[in-house]
């Protein structure tokens, strides 16, 4: 039987980034029968390994390192993708399809599948290099974290993203004191909804998490090389034994830059992972991608979305049809709060709270006139389910019904 | 150890010994059996670990949680024996448990 190029089956595939995404990616070629060789290069020295567990589960002691590794160590054998670990892609050659890594060794390709993620953001800021100013992206920034924490302990958070948040929760379990320091006047500013900042605000203050709003960050003061404290640009100095700097991520987007494909925060992507080099894949935290539900780009960063690309892109090299697109979701948990968030809100012109937000038992919904963009859901999976179906078919919907919690979804979405 | 039986959809059967400890979910991903996805990789978050446990053993694999029942409810082709296998933690009195796996979780 022959086959055309682009679906050799046989094909020398190269993944850079041994992430969700690019761990994901080597899973998938081959259960969709890729027998090609398949090159995973990955910098940090694990294999690949789940994230969300680094600010939550692990964090506070319920999970063991092994129980966040994607596959097992046994898989990669007998899977025949081939390892490098350790191992630092630093040039593309797209003419001659190899991939130099920093050892010297050039690595051939007849796919590339750039899983290269993102990095946490640094603030440039005098102190930054002390000891005990961390950031929190991978599992060696966990244990750094993990050892800095315990009973008594200050924590001061910069930023009130989601990490920070689960950061903080996770903190307070562990014992410690934990201060949140956000710019914006709100938690979660630039990623949840009014109503959610202020629940999640009023929830971990409850819990002994202390908030300074509005507030920029001048310096981290130490003493014999340790943080002591952070300084705020009103002089004020919030003293505490580790920091972490949690101001949101930057996509390691240089490799694909510097071989001329182009980025906007993120390189850019088609609906197939592809770049505009046909031999040439991107996945996961690093792409700015299509989102043909809201008419536009973005980049996201979250495991859903790691995967379903990760998927398009091994369809694409395996010449399968696409999997069925993916409304964009996330989760996070902090203390007995599953968050649960489907879609974006872009373009609704309104929002609907449906059950009791004082019960931590709520959802907030985004609507463009009776179109559902997105839901954010608290303790409420009904809401978050029925809220996501809602959105992929474009199912309108009536407000008052949505509001009223007597009537179940299943009757709202019917 | 706990022997769990996963049976996939089209009749293919794995039989492997589970830690006690894990979940039903852990058991398959940690053993290469496919078929259950376990996106939120046991979070409770996304209902692709979905199971049907064999009716022997639906007393022993316990009630699913107001939350679990809840992501259930709203999953594909769910049967009254339908279980998140995240959720089910492997003792050893799940030795011998058999669990067969749906079509598809997405
Ligand atoms: C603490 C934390 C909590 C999170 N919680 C959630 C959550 O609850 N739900 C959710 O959906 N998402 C969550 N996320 C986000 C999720 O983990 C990411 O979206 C996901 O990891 C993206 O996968 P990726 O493979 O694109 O990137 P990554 O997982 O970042 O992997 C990229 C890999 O490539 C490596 N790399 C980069 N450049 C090179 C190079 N030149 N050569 C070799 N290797 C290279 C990196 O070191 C890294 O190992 C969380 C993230 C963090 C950090
Ligand atoms: S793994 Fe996501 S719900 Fe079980």
């Amino acid at each position: 039987m022959s086959q055309t190029e682009a679906h050799d089956l046989d094909a020398r595939v190269v993944i850079i980034g041994g992430g969700h995404a690019g761990g994901s990616a080597a899973a998938f070629l081959r259960q969709y029968g890729h027998t090609g060789k398949i090159v995973l290069v990955g910098d940090e020295p694990l294999l690949p390994y789940q994230r969300p567990p680094l600010s939550k589960a692990w964090l506070k002691g319920e999970a063991d390192a092994e129980s966040l590794q994607l596959r097992p160590d046994s898989w990669y054998a007998e899977a025949g993708v081939s390892l490098r670990l350790g191992a630092t892609a630093v040039s593309l050659n797209r003419g001659a399809r190899t991939v130099a890594l920093a050892s010297d060794e050039t690595v051939p390709y007849d796919h590339l599948i750039l899983a290269t993620g993102a990095r946490a953001r640094a603030l440039p800021i005098p102190g930054a290099d002390l000891a005990g100013v961390l950031a929190l992206r991978t599992a060696a920034d966990a244990e750094a974290l993990k050892s800095a924490l315990g009973p008594g302990k200050r924590l001061a958070v910069v930023g009130g993203g989601y990490v920070g948040l689960e950061a903080a929760a996770s903190a307070r379990a562990l014992g410690a004191e934990a201060t949140i320091i956000e710019r914006e006047s709100r938690v979660l500013a630039r990623v949840a909804c009014d109503t959610l900042s202020g629940f999640f605000q009023r929830y971990h203050g409850e819990r002994g998490v202390v908030f300074v709003l509005d507030a920029g960050v001048e310096a981290f003061e130490g003493e014999a090389g340790h943080v002591t404290g952070v300084r705020l640009s009103d002089g004020r100095v919030i003293a505490c034994d580790v920091v972490l700097v949690g101001v949101g991520a930057v996509p390691n987007d240089e490799l694909a830059r510097d071989a001329g494909l182009e980025s906007a925060g993120g390189v850019v992507v088609d609906l197939e992972a592809r770049t505009a080099d046909p031999r040439v894949f991107a996945i996961g935290d690093v792409t700015h991608r299509p989102l043909p539900l809201y008419d536009r780009h973005f980049r996201l960063e979250s495991v859903p979305n790691a995967l379903e690309q990760a998927k398009q892109a091994a369809a694409a090299i395996t010449g399968r049809a696409m999997p069925p697109p993916e409304i964009p979701w996330f989760w996070s948990d902090q203390y007995d709060l599953k968050l649960q968030i489907a879609g974006l809100p872009f373009d609704a012109d309104r929002q609907l709270v449906r059950g009791d937000v004082a019960a931590a038992k709520f959802a907030v919904f985004h609507l463009k006139g009776d179109l559902v963009q997105a839901v954010e859901a608290v303790n409420a999976p009904p809401e978050f389910m029925a809220g996501k179906a809602l959105i992929g078919k474009r199912t309108p919907i009536d407000p008052d019904k949505l509001a009223n919690p007597a009537i179940s979804m299943k009757d709202v979405a019917a | 150890m706990a022997k769990i039986t996963y049976i996939e959809h089209d009749g293919v059967e794995h039989a492997i010994d589970v830690k006690p400890g894990l979940t039903v979910m852990e058991g398959a991903v940690k053993n290469n059996v496919p078929g259950i996805d376990a996106d939120c990789g046991g979070a409770c978050a996304c209902a692709t670990c979905h199971v049907y446990v064999d009716e022997a053993w639906r007393d022993k694999t316990g009630t699913p949680s107001a939350m679990e029942e809840s992501m259930l409810d709203f999953a594909e082709n769910v049967e009254p024996n339908s279980r998140l296998s995240c959720q089910i933690k492997v003792t050893e009195a799940l030795d011998g448990l058999v669990v067969r796996l749906p079509e598809s979780q997405h």
